[in-house]
């Protein structure tokens, strides 16, 4: 009596709880037809980005960006006539949050790709599943090399320069323009850190006195900087989130600790880290230009040189179609990745399918031309993003370059000089690529 | 030797901040026998009223004394709407009712406030200062941050020592019937008592804040910090609770600075369950054996 | 079965004494194993006739469930609070990924696996029971709460076996062949890998529920309950009050690693950022609102925690809250729940039906 009680009870939960399921349309059966999330007048496409929480200050822009660029290409009539769906998820930089929102991206919302997926230790939770489940895992928000591995990860491709290339340039210029200083190394606790750690080295094994980690999430990073200046460190190179580039200069302000910074692409945005800083400046920190004289590297244009013609294209896109607030170096980060998403799609043909994208990627994506300082690595072998960067100075609100484009490879591939000039944008900001078959 | 004085100086200036927290642990558990775990999170609450105000162009001192009196407030209402029900009952129910306190208070900051990083502004200079050429992690701010808590504690000794008010909690927290009939208004005491400490936590969160980047979650260490100081001065001692606090501190900061700052957290609980099992009553206890 | 004639009696009024399992005693196993059985047909129903996306919610529900009753089992039966559940949880996803391997390589099939995860955790139980055994109510939820914010630093510190803050990824069991055949053959579809792991969980999470009933019914139940209600008179029984609240932190350890495990291959991962305190929090918001003691409350607990969110969400956007705004919705409903739960009906949602039920059968 009491045990059928429990079952009734159980079995009504269960069917309770599923009943929400049965009105939904089409819920495909396999993850595996060919046709999800494509129809003849629309394509979905997912993303998971931090929100909330410690990365979201910066991270969270990438996919208004986005979002307005494919809002620009959809009132342009879309790629092959369909209208470009952009779904995305907050994970708030935590992977288990991912692997959830993933499968409601995949599952419910039934996205033809994963377009763009924010972070290394979100993303490398879902790596498995969206290759196991053959969605396209197109241009990943990260720098780790984990998206180049087609032969376990077919459907994966990276998108920025990875970090182990740009630690290398990093590496070979501090090596080259400040060979006598005591490199300290301030390093994410993650594939960030650890692929840079191995680029840098390359160059700098004999200068470094110093690698300190810190955790994402732990805002105290005190006990680093500490050990950084104690080790006698005056170069420190960082390869953090932007938030803790601002906390390490407040912290470096504490102990009056002032060694030449360098920061990575990823945690430099001066628009961002200077209005973090701002704000204290009633605690008599001076003003944002506790930047002033910082080195980072720099693969797209910003919104620091406004006449660059990549500038001024997604100026007029964010203008007609983007939301609140200014375009920042983050936004255009977004719309470079949909313009390269839009290129993949138009090299897919009109009937695209999920093996054709990723196939049109690998033999047509070396030839992409768009704001990037140089070309994508892709081929049938290679997943790997672009191919340079060059290192600048932030001064006075904008930045000078330093170096011309620098280009390199994995491992010991040498540094050289980009040659070929910058592509200039399509009249209509639209990419024309052809169909690769 | 300077990152010994580094590490040290900071882990005074956090001592400082989880003595306050601690001492306002202690006020509550004298006098209701609650552990309070929504602390952190009423605290967070009162700061974020506070940088809405500074953000709007408020000074610092208007935003701290705004962040007070909402503790003041905050902290009388919580007494008298969910923990006077649960007063006196099973003490998991008190448990579980500030764990729903917290989650809730901290749900609702986010969604009030947001849940990205905010910077909170300082009001003191967060320069180090520079001893006989050699620069310290001493700041004007740390200063005072050390010189607040010390007042409070002053004004809370000062308050229980002095006044016929202190004599009537102290009284109304030692036993509840004999203060009854020496008419004592024990109801209005026990509300007293958590407005007081919930404006103590409501200081302990926004010095913590003060020249840091500000989240809904920035108090949730500081719980687990407070409570292993004020476990470490016997939960019943406010002399204790800042002892605790400062060495909680101390021993915190050593760990982080030369061993790693992902081991904290366990050094803090390796300190505590040491504590419960060797010496429950704490150091700093006059009872000689207590039930933990 | 016989944790619904149970209440705690701290928290609850008198109970009426039905003493019915006494005179038959034998059947009680008997019983509990048809219930599973009729339970197992409803979710093979349920799961068989539910999206994908459905099943990975019911599979993230089974390992919630998991967790949970060993929890209530803990807190609802023997009296000791627990916010340091998701620490244990940590335990057996990270030993379930160590010993699978990110490509699922390792040596061991997957029930073996999931055995020794619950073991290893269970060990790990027996030592923080150990310390536990003497602490009371704040006492013991601040130090497990300690527990659960320092076990993630361990992941980051040992980051070369354990991953650091990327973690362990843990790869997906295969469906097995003779699985897919069956379903094939019974409904004539495909088993999808996200429909395989729900009913990995599920089948773990009834195995789990019949265990826990039994025991609870049998002397160790008896024993628990009455160290719960008087230490005094228990120990006056010749009850060794330490070992027995050991034993009970044990076993909760044990049901933890298995939920670990089953998280582990759903989510496909073990990280420090899966098992924050929230997790721990979470936990115990479903036993209180399930109603604390009880293995159908923890059930009805964790599917709370699965399906009022999306719910909640969606009401949240509805009302013109925007996306991250609305994602904090649902914990601040826990956080108020919780609070009402312990201020009106501290028997949790089991209490009061079972209140209305027996009014309306008394009224009769």
């Amino acid at each position: 009596m009491k045990a059928r009680r429990v079952c009734a009870t159980l079995a009504a939960a269960l069917l309770l709880s599923a009943c929400g399921a049965a009105g939904r349309p089409a819920e495909g059966g396999g993850g595996a037809e060919p046709q999800v999330g494509i129809t003849d007048t629309a394509v979905k496409v997912g993303a998971h980005f931090p929100l909330t929480g410690v990365a979201a200050p910066g991270y969270s822009e990438i996919p208004t960006g986005a979002q307005a660029y494919f809002d620009f290409v959809n009132a342009a009539g879309g790629v092959h006539r369909r209208q470009i769906e952009y779904v995305f998820r907050d994970d708030a930089y935590n992977p288990t949050q991912t692997s959830q929102v993933v499968n409601e991206l995949v599952l419910q919302d039934q996205v033809f790709a994963i377009m763009g997926g924010l972070g290394t230790p979100t993303h490398s939770a879902v790596l498995d599943h969206l290759n196991s489940e053959g969605v396209p895992d197109l241009f990943v928000s990260s720098g780790s090399l984990l998206w180049d591995q087609p032969a376990e990860n077919p459907m994966t491709f990276g998108w920025q320069p990875d970090y182990e290339i740009e630690a290398k340039i990093i590496g070979q210029y501090v090596a080259q323009n400040f060979p006598d200083a005591r490199v300290g190394l301030f390093l994410q606790d993650d594939d960030l850190g650890r692929d840079a750690e191995i680029g840098a080295r390359r160059y700098l094994e004999g200068q470094i006195v110093a690698a300190e980690r810190y955790t994402p999430g732990n805002t105290d990073v005190a006990p680093q900087i500490a050990a950084l200046q104690a080790a006698g460190a005056d170069l420190v190179i960082g390869f953090n989130v932007p938030s803790y580039t601002a906390l390490s200069q407040l912290q470096s302000l504490r102990l009056n600790y002032k060694p030449q910074w360098i920061y990575s692409n990823i945690g430099s945005d001066p628009a961002l880290v200077g209005s973090l800083l701002a704000r204290f400046s009633e605690g008599a920190v001076t003003d944002a230009g506790l930047l002033e004289g910082v080195l980072t590297t720099e693969y797209l244009p910003g919104v620091d040189t406004p006449d660059n013609p990549w500038t001024q294209l997604f100026q007029r896109v964010w203008d007609a179609h983007g939301g609140d607030g200014e375009l920042t170096n983050y936004r255009i980060y977004g719309m470079s990745e949909a313009y390269t998403f839009v290129q993949a799609l138009q090299a897919a043909g009109p009937n695209p399918t999920r093996e054709g994208i990723v196939e049109a990627v690998e033999r047509s994506g070396s030839t992409f031309e768009g704001p990037w300082v140089a070309p994508f690595r892709y081929s049938a072998d290679r997943h790997a993003g672009i191919s340079g960067v060059q290192v600048t100075r932030i001064a006075g609100g904008t930045t000078e370059n330093l170096t011309p484009v620098l280009v390199t490879d994995n491992g010991d591939a040498p540094i050289t000089e980009a040659t070929g000039e910058p592509a200039a944008p399509p009249a209509d900001g639209i990419p024309d690529v052809q169909p690769v078959s | 030797m300077q990152q010994f004085l580094n590490v040290t100086l900071t882990g005074l200036g956090q001592g400082a901040i989880y003595a306050a927290f601690a001492l306002a642990l202690v006020l509550i558990w004298r006098s209701t026998r609650i552990v309070n775990f929504a602390q952190g999170a009423m605290g967070m609450f009162t700061t974020y009223l506070a940088l809405t105000l500074i953000e709007a162009g408020q000074s610092y001192w208007v935003g701290l004394v705004v962040a007070l009196l909402a503790g003041l407030v905050l902290g009388a209402l919580v007494e008298r709407l969910v923990i006077r029900p649960v007063e006196g009952g099973p003490e998991l129910n008190a448990v579980i009712v500030t764990l729903g306190l917290f989650v809730a208070l901290q749900a609702l900051a986010a969604i009030l406030f947001g849940s990205t990083f905010r910077s909170f502004p300082a009001p003191f200079d967060l320069r180090g200062f520079t001893v006989g050429g050699v620069n310290i992690a001493f700041t004007a701010n740390s200063v005072y941050v050390i010189a607040a808590v010390v007042v409070v504690m002053l004004a809370l000794v000062a308050l229980f020592r002095f006044t016929d008010l202190g004599l009537q909690m102290r009284a109304a927290a030692f036993s509840q019937e004999v203060s009854r009939l020496l008419g004592v208004r024990v109801g209005r005491m026990l509300t007293l008592g958590w407005a007081l400490a919930a404006v103590v936590g409501s200081l302990a969160g926004l010095l913590i804040a003060g020249g840091s980047l500000v989240f809904p979650a920035y108090m949730d260490a500081v719980i687990v910090y407070g409570f292993v100081a004020a476990v470490l001065g016997g939960l019943e001692s406010p002399g204790g609770a800042v002892v605790g606090g400062l060495a909680i501190g101390l021993l915190l900061s050593y760990v982080s600075g030369y061993l790693g700052s992902e081991l904290v957290a366990l050094a803090a609980l390796a300190i505590l369950v040491a504590v419960l099992l060797v010496r429950p009553q704490g150091l700093f206890a006059r009872t000689a054996a207590r039930r933990v | 079965m016989v944790q619904q004639t149970d209440r705690p009696a701290t928290l609850a009024t008198a109970a009426p004494a039905r003493r019915w399992w006494r005179w038959r005693p034998r059947s009680t196993f008997a019983r509990h194993g048809l219930a599973v059985l009729l339970a197992l047909v409803a979710v093979v129903l349920v799961l068989e006739f539910t999206s994908p996306f459905r099943n990975s919610q019911f599979a993230t529900m089974a390992y919630y469930a998991i967790a949970a009753a060993g929890l209530t089992v803990l807190t609802g039966l023997n009296g000791q609070i627990s916010l340091g559940h998701g620490a244990l949880m940590a335990v057996g996803a990270y030993t379930t990924g160590l010993l699978l391997g990110p490509e699922g390589d390792g040596a061991l099939p997957l029930p073996v696996v999931m055995v020794v995860a619950a073991a290893v955790t269970a060990l790990v139980g027996a030592v923080v029971g150990a310390a536990a055994a003497r602490l009371h109510g704040p006492y013991l939820a601040g130090a497990t709460l300690a527990l659960a914010v320092a076990v993630p630093g361990l992941a980051i510190y040992f980051d070369h076996v354990l991953g650091g803050e990327q973690g362990l990824r843990i790869a997906s069991p295969d469906v097995p062949g003779w699985f897919d055949a069956t379903v094939w053959f019974l409904f004539a579809h495909e088993t999808p890998s996200a429909k395989y792991l729900a009913y990995l969980g599920w089948g773990t999470l009834l195995l789990v529920l019949l265990l826990l009933a039994n025991l609870m019914a049998g002397r160790v139940g008896r024993v628990w309950r009455a160290v719960r209600d008087d230490e005094v008179a228990a120990e006056l029984a010749g009850i060794r009050l330490g070992r027995v609240r050991v034993l009970a932190f044990v076993v909760s350890a044990a049901c933890a690693g298995l939920a670990g495990a089953v998280l582990g291959v759903v989510v496909r991962l073990a990280a420090p950022s899966g098992f924050t305190i929230v997790l721990s929090l979470g936990l115990l918001t479903a036993v209180v609102v399930g109603g604390l003691g009880s293995l159908v409350g923890a059930l009805l607990g964790s599917a709370l925690l699965v399906f009022l969110p999306p719910a909640v969400t969606n009401i949240g956007t509805a009302a013109g809250l925007d996306g991250t705004q609305a994602a904090q919705l649902a914990p601040f409903v826990y956080g108020v729940v919780l609070v009402l739960v312990m201020l009106l009906a501290p028997t949790g949602a089991v209490g009061v039906l079972k209140d209305v039920w027996g009014r309306r059968r008394r009224t009769r």
